[in-house]
């Protein structure tokens, strides 16, 4: 993985230094709240509701052993020994003190890590695909173009201050595992007819209170142009977004105001006029960044067979692991789902443990998941079992990964200032009610995410099913979606009709799991069942 | 009745003005009336206090409650960890926040 150079690190090291003085003079008294709210957020730092809580960057969802192992010394000298992995590929720390901000972001900077651009009208940290470098179904790795525009994108001085906060992923496979047309710009790294390989470039996607899958604006850019058209994008997004309305001000509504076409238009005039302006770093410098992405030394003839005689280990094997590229490997994941658990939460414990076990098992790798699951991606089969055994030990081993219990939740009214209704314990009651009745194996694949307000943070459009927390004169109330995905068959969901209380909520996703077992074919998933018969059934059976 | 809400300023926790001081306990918390803006400049230039701001809530036999339930959330703590909460002993808490 990417390892800082000398630049890197000074970079991080002069905002620690300079965000220490600044916070120092927060609780000095020079600085007034609104003068130092700014300033905090660029660190990461918000204030929620019960404290201050620090997000810090994760690129694309890669930890070495010895960054988990920080995050975990974090948990506990500063925090309350946990901490909350996000649909950002983040972590998130919920108990802060500013008096110890600047300490934090410094021993962040001794393991390479930050907080910058985790908040802010900046361009957000750059997700990736969980499986990059390892699944059997990608073209290329697509990290090397993740860390470039990592780079680009890092005090990028025009584009500091955008309209709105700016999302970008990068895939390299036709399976979408990054949400990536529900960012504000999505990349996926393709071959063309004539065989090259380039850019598709999605553009004006996302969720929130105005949800939009990206239209593709241009099918092929040359990779040695990729970073040039992506500040072509921004430009025009930059110079048209909407700064006069903050509901406004996404590039999603810009992309859809001015029509895709139109938009993709005013990109080409920009990218025509940025080619020879030198934008786009030396081929060089991409060569460098690749270097860390190497392949580690995979063994020629591992073994490929599985002891399947333990059938709890089957069953993870089953649900739990993904195809790598090499004979003899898989990519697993550790599910952050127990039944009961809060989705997502990894105790100090937890991390140090899954570090042992990157630094045992993956080639000193783990990656965090969009869906709030921790992966190895590189474990040998042979090594299946002993780490199997050693996750179960430790809660860690649910055999759940795209089950009903592997739902994304965001924090919700629990911890976040923003949010109207409680995510957290609706999921719980789900994962309940499912693992009480033994249904969870019998329902197969199905995505259940949870946002506690419009924002959507837990993804809830996206969601086969989605349940959206609002606040219907000051009671919780929760409202029911099915029909999302955010794979590469990327659809919205629909609300199904009026909201349910938390109880009534269980119920309801309950009732439409009814549904789909009565109607669905073989072979079918929850979606594809909702997609053939409609929403009518599932109304008849929660209204009527 | 009135009461007084902020966040501490330099540990980030949830505050209720208690007359005199700032308390983590709701319970603490006195009607302010009409002095809620007052009390809240003058604690706030002083750097006891981050962004205070007033609320509406009812004291009954068991203490004083916030009207809103994010208020009430913020004076417990996150109703899924009782054991980082300021009852952890009160089995009942969370139906206290709901």
């Amino acid at each position: 993985m990417y390892a800082y150079d000398q630049y890197d690190q000074a970079m991080v090291d002069a905002r620690v230094a300079e965000f220490r003085d600044q916070a120092q003079r927060r609780l000095d008294g020079k600085l007034s709240e609104d003068q130092f709210k700014p300033l905090r957020l660029m660190n990461g730092l918000y204030l929620q509701l019960h404290a201050y809580m620090l997000r810090v960057a994760v690129p694309y969802g890669t930890l070495d052993s010895r960054q988990m192992h920080a995050l975990a010394e974090i948990a506990d000298k500063y925090d309350r020994g946990y901490g909350h992995f996000t649909t950002r590929q983040n972590i998130q720390y919920n108990w802060i003190r500013l008096e110890d901000a600047a300490d934090i972001l410094a021993d962040l900077a001794k393991v390479e890590m930050h907080a910058i651009q985790t908040s802010g009208n900046c361009i957000r940290n750059i997700s990736s695909d969980h499986f990059a470098g390892a699944a059997a179904d990608e073209l290329i790795d697509p990290r090397p173009y993740a860390e470039l525009l990592r780079q680009w994108s890092s005090f990028h001085p025009e584009f500091s201050y955008l309209p709105r906060k700016f999302k970008i992923a990068v895939i390299a496979s036709d399976t979408d595992r990054a949400a990536m047309k529900l960012h504000d710009i999505g990349i996926q790294i393709v071959r063309n007819d004539a065989g090259a390989i380039g850019a598709a470039f999605y553009v004006g996607g996302g969720m929130g209170r105005t949800p939009m899958i990206a239209p593709c604006i241009r099918e092929f850019v040359a990779l040695d142009q990729l970073v040039t058209y992506a500040e072509a994008c921004l430009r025009v997004y930059n110079r048209h977004g909407r700064r006069d309305n903050k509901y406004k001000a996404r590039i999603k509504i810009l992309v859809h105001e001015l029509g895709a076409q139109e938009y993709a238009a005013q990109v080409e005039a920009e990218f025509a006029h940025l080619l020879d302006q030198g934008v786009e770093p030396p081929l060089a410098e991409l060569e460098r960044i690749a270097t860390f992405f190497a392949d580690p030394p995979f063994e020629d003839d591992a073994a490929t067979e599985i002891d399947r005689s333990d059938p709890d280990f089957a069953l993870w094997v089953d649900r739990n692991t993904h195809p790598h590229k090499t004979p003899g490997y898989v990519s697993a994941v550790i599910s952050l789902k127990p039944v009961g658990g809060i989705p997502g939460d990894a105790s100090a414990d937890q991390m140090h443990l899954m570090a042992e076990l990157a630094k045992d098992y993956s080639f000193d790798e783990c990656r965090v998941m969009h869906t709030q699951n921790i992966v190895l991606p590189h474990v040998k089969i042979a090594d299946l079992h002993a780490l199997w055994s050693k996750l179960d030990e430790a809660g860690l081993g649910s055999p759940n990964l795209d089950t009903v219990e592997d739902i994304i939740a965001c924090p919700g009214l629990d911890y976040c200032s923003l949010a109207n209704a409680r995510s957290i314990p609706v999921a719980q009651k789900i994962q309940q009610r499912f693992a009480d009745s033994g249904r969870t194996a019998e329902l197969g694949e199905l995505k259940l995410k949870i946002s506690g307000c419009i924002n959507a943070c837990g993804h809830h459009h996206a969601g086969h099913i989605g349940i959206l927390g609002v606040d219907r004169k000051g009671t919780e109330n929760y409202q029911l979606l099915l029909g999302g995905s955010e794979a590469q068959d990327t659809s919205l969901a629909k609300i199904t009709g009026p909201g349910f209380d938390e109880d009534g909520i269980v119920d309801a996703v309950e009732k439409a799991t009814d549904v789909y077992l009565s109607n669905r074919a073989d072979g079918e998933r929850f979606l594809d069942t909702y997609r053939r018969i409609g929403m009518a059934p599932f109304k008849e059976a929660l209204y009527d | 009745m009135r009461i007084l809400t902020g966040n501490d300023l330099k540990s980030g926790a949830v505050v209720w003005w208690d007359g005199s001081d700032w308390s983590l306990h709701v319970d603490h918390a006195v009607d302010v009336g009409d002095r809620a803006e007052e009390i809240a400049a003058r604690e706030e230039a002083a750097r006891r206090v981050n962004v205070p701001y007033a609320i509406e809530a009812q004291r009954d036999d068991n203490g004083v409650r916030p009207a809103h339930i994010k208020d009430r959330v913020r004076a417990l703590g996150p109703t899924v960890r009782p054991d980082l909460t300021l009852k952890p002993s009160d089995a009942q808490a969370g139906n206290w926040v709901i």
